[in-house]
């Protein structure tokens, strides 16, 4: 049989079924040679990473809260650069000036420049934003694979503990945090990190179970492989999604949450800035000079909006049977084609 | 041909049942099974779903824990392996799943899983080796090495199935279970799947474990025909011996079931419609098992659960007692059976 090239785009095909008869079993002994063969790779065509970024960059919302995130991590990276210097420097003749092309943001009750404060606040908030949450997802996620993959007894006594995690308050929780280990952003992010860890090692189960039954799962244990292949090269990538999700939507709430613990005064202290340290100073002056509290409120609803639209796009693109219908059409059939052997034999 | 490479005896798999209430019970997926697959041959597995066929493939290659009896492969006591033997055991015995759509890793490549045994026991050392040989077992399963790069869902359900095969061959075993392997193809691509396994089972020397509920696909496939009711092996024997001469009535019944191409004797064929449904696994009948809806049934079927004895053709084995009970022939009458004197 010959293949014809399809001018345009492929009629779009079932992608369970079968795309075209195969060819018939040549007899025992015969197998066609092929003069030239490409060398042999075992990497993907196109790793999957980056046709899961493709795929983001064609979702509007998506894509737009992604680069808007880029720039204030920029930003926040960056943070000497682009604040004026002495930015917690006192200048009593300053104080709270309206915005005006010298102070964009206006200035505060002492005279700082609140745009200034507003990009060292970006680097502070975000730090403890990843660092709660990068702690939460190691910790969560390992406690939910243990959990999910052994069962029984592992799980009763893992999951128990969570489940006492998870019983307090969160803004409890991360106050005796606080009170135990003092104030300060580190211990802002592990207070946060610690609030976390249950919602992570919940997800992170759920999803298991689910992949723990899968037929490729014992397909890869009757081949040999062990637990830790299993865990690691098998279930935690087929479990990540809900995880993925999980990690962006965490990261708006925990530059809420860090925003609320400094407003308590339990999370970083003055005179360095934080998105909601400064919204708590700005509070006593709302009715005076707006702008104090205006803009950091801004900055916080802004980043937390982009993290949430990226957690949204992101679990469209990872949803097996979207990605399928977004990319698998076209694919599928030129491999169906490719994947033949012998056929002109 | 001749010596037994994997052999079962008294195997035993019940999985607890949890009803309402206290009520915990057993279901005896399988019960008793005395079975040897000889090395070199192909062995059909053949039984209505739910026999407990799938969990006794399973259960040899220890991928389902038996809670009784004992399963040896080429010598060695499976049940008792530790670790490091357990690994091996499982280099050796490979397995081919009933749907190619769940079994293969969608977010790994075609090579990913099929090089997956040889990263396990360490059979090629260099991605370079490892590639080679992949591509090698891609053409060995009848497909292009070229797209080994590609992901499972660009592929067709019977390409797919080549990749399972593909992998469970990977290891170099000696033996093979295909549990199903072609329950979920198209017809078409059915027999080509067969004729391939046929073929790879030839070129390798493999042993050849063939479960299916389809009787016609068993008996082209296999050398010997093991049949299951209800857990437990009630026929065993040559395959044109079994196929064509049953001497278990349930092998009748399943057997006069399956269409014959051919008009005049598609019409002339004589169904053996069985009464009633199979009984529940969890609660098997007193006696032999059968007894509920065999049309032959007579007074030891209530008490005594027959053993597999010498029935038919030489090799043939049926756990009957119309082929004697407790070793005393019985005769056959229209009226009935009875035991002789």
């Amino acid at each position: 049989m010959s293949i014809q090239p399809t001018p345009g785009p492929p009629p779009y095909q079932e992608p369970d079924g079968e795309r075209r008869p195969e060819t018939p079993e040549e007899p025992p002994g015969g197998s066609p040679q092929r003069e030239s063969r490409p060398p042999p790779t075992l990497r993907p065509a196109r790793p999957r990473w980056q046709e899961t970024l493709s795929l983001l960059a064609h979702n509007p919302t998506a894509a737009i809260a992604s680069v808007v995130l880029l720039l204030i991590v920029v930003v926040a990276v960056f943070d000497d650069t682009f604040a004026s210097e002495g930015a917690n420097e006192i200048s009593v003749t300053d104080r709270l000036q309206p915005p005006s092309w010298e102070h964009p943001f206006g200035t505060d009750d002492l005279g700082r420049d609140i745009l200034s404060r507003v990009i060292l606040g970006a680097s502070v908030s975000l730090r403890v934003g990843f660092l709660a949450v990068g702690f939460a997802l190691v910790v969560g996620t390992l406690i939910g694979l243990l959990a999910g993959y052994y069962g029984k007894r592992v799980d009763d006594v893992l999951m128990r503990f969570m489940d006492m995690l998870f019983a307090f308050p969160a803004v409890l929780l991360a106050i005796a945090v606080l009170a135990v280990r003092g104030p300060g952003s580190g211990n802002t992010a592990l207070a946060i990190g610690i609030v976390y860890t249950p919602i992570f090692a919940r997800v992170t189960r759920a999803s298991v179970l689910g992949v723990r039954e899968e037929v490729y799962v014992r397909a890869s244990r009757s081949v040999g492989a062990s637990d830790w292949r299993i865990l690691t090269r098998h279930i935690l990538p087929n479990a990540a999604p809900p995880i993925i999700v999980q990690t962006s939507i965490s990261l708006a709430f925990a530059v809420l949450a860090e925003a609320a613990l400094s407003f308590l005064g339990l999370g970083t202290q003055p005179p360095n800035p934080s998105w909601g340290l400064m919204l708590a100073e700005g509070r006593g002056f709302i009715e005076l000079a707006w702008w104090l509290a205006f803009f950091p409120g801004m900055a916080i609803f802004l980043t937390v909006l982009c993290f949430n639209l990226l957690g949204d796009g992101l679990r469209d693109v990872l949803d097996p049977r979207q990605r399928t219908q977004m990319a698998g059409g076209s694919r599928a059939a030129g491999a169906a084609a490719a994947a033949e052997t012998g056929g002109n034999a | 041909m001749g010596d037994v490479l994997v052999s079962a005896r008294g195997l035993e798999v019940h999985f607890p049942v949890r009803g309402k209430g206290k009520a915990a019970g057993v279901l005896r997926a399988v019960d008793g099974v005395d079975l040897d697959v000889l090395r070199g041959e192909t062995l059909g597995l053949v039984g209505e779903s739910g026999c407990g066929k799938s969990t006794l493939g399973n259960a040899l290659l220890r991928l389902v824990p038996p809670t009784g009896g004992s399963v040896t492969f080429d010598g060695t006591d499976v049940t008792s392996l530790d670790r490091r033997g357990l690994k091996e055991m499982r280099r050796r015995a490979g397995m081919v799943f009933q749907d190619p759509f769940a079994s293969l890793d969608p977010r790994r490549t075609v090579a990913q899983t099929v090089s997956e045994p040889l990263e396990v026991h360490g059979l090629r050392s260099g991605k370079r080796e490892r590639a080679t040989r992949v591509a090698e077992l891609l053409e060995l399963v009848g497909l292009d090495p070229a797209v080994a790069g590609r992901y499972p869902h660009e592929f067709s359900g019977g390409q797919r199935q080549r990749v399972g095969i593909a992998r469970a061959l990977a290891g170099e075993p000696d033996f093979l279970v295909c549990d199903e392997a072609i329950a979920s193809l198209d017809v078409s691509v059915q027999a080509q799947v067969l004729n391939l396994l046929r073929r790879l089972q030839r070129q390798l020397g493999l042993t050849l474990l063939f479960i299916s509920h389809d009787l016609s696909a068993v008996r082209h496939i296999s050398d010997r025909i093991a049949v299951m009711y209800l857990g437990r092996i009630v026929e065993i024997g040559p395959a044109a011996a079994v196929g064509s001469d049953p001497q278990m009535p349930y092998t009748q019944a399943l057997l006069s079931a399956v269409p014959v191409p051919h008009p005049a004797k598609e019409r002339a064929r004589e169904r053996i419609v069985l009464r009633g449904d199979v009984p529940s696994p969890s609660d098997v009948p007193s006696g032999c098992r059968f007894r509920t809806r065999c049309p032959y049934v007579f007074e030891p079927c209530d008490d005594v659960d027959p053993a597999l004895q010498p029935a038919g053709a030489p090799g043939q084995l049926a756990a009957c007692h119309l082929h004697g009970v407790e070793g005393t022939p019985v005769t056959r009458t229209p009226e009935g059976v009875t035991a002789d004197p």
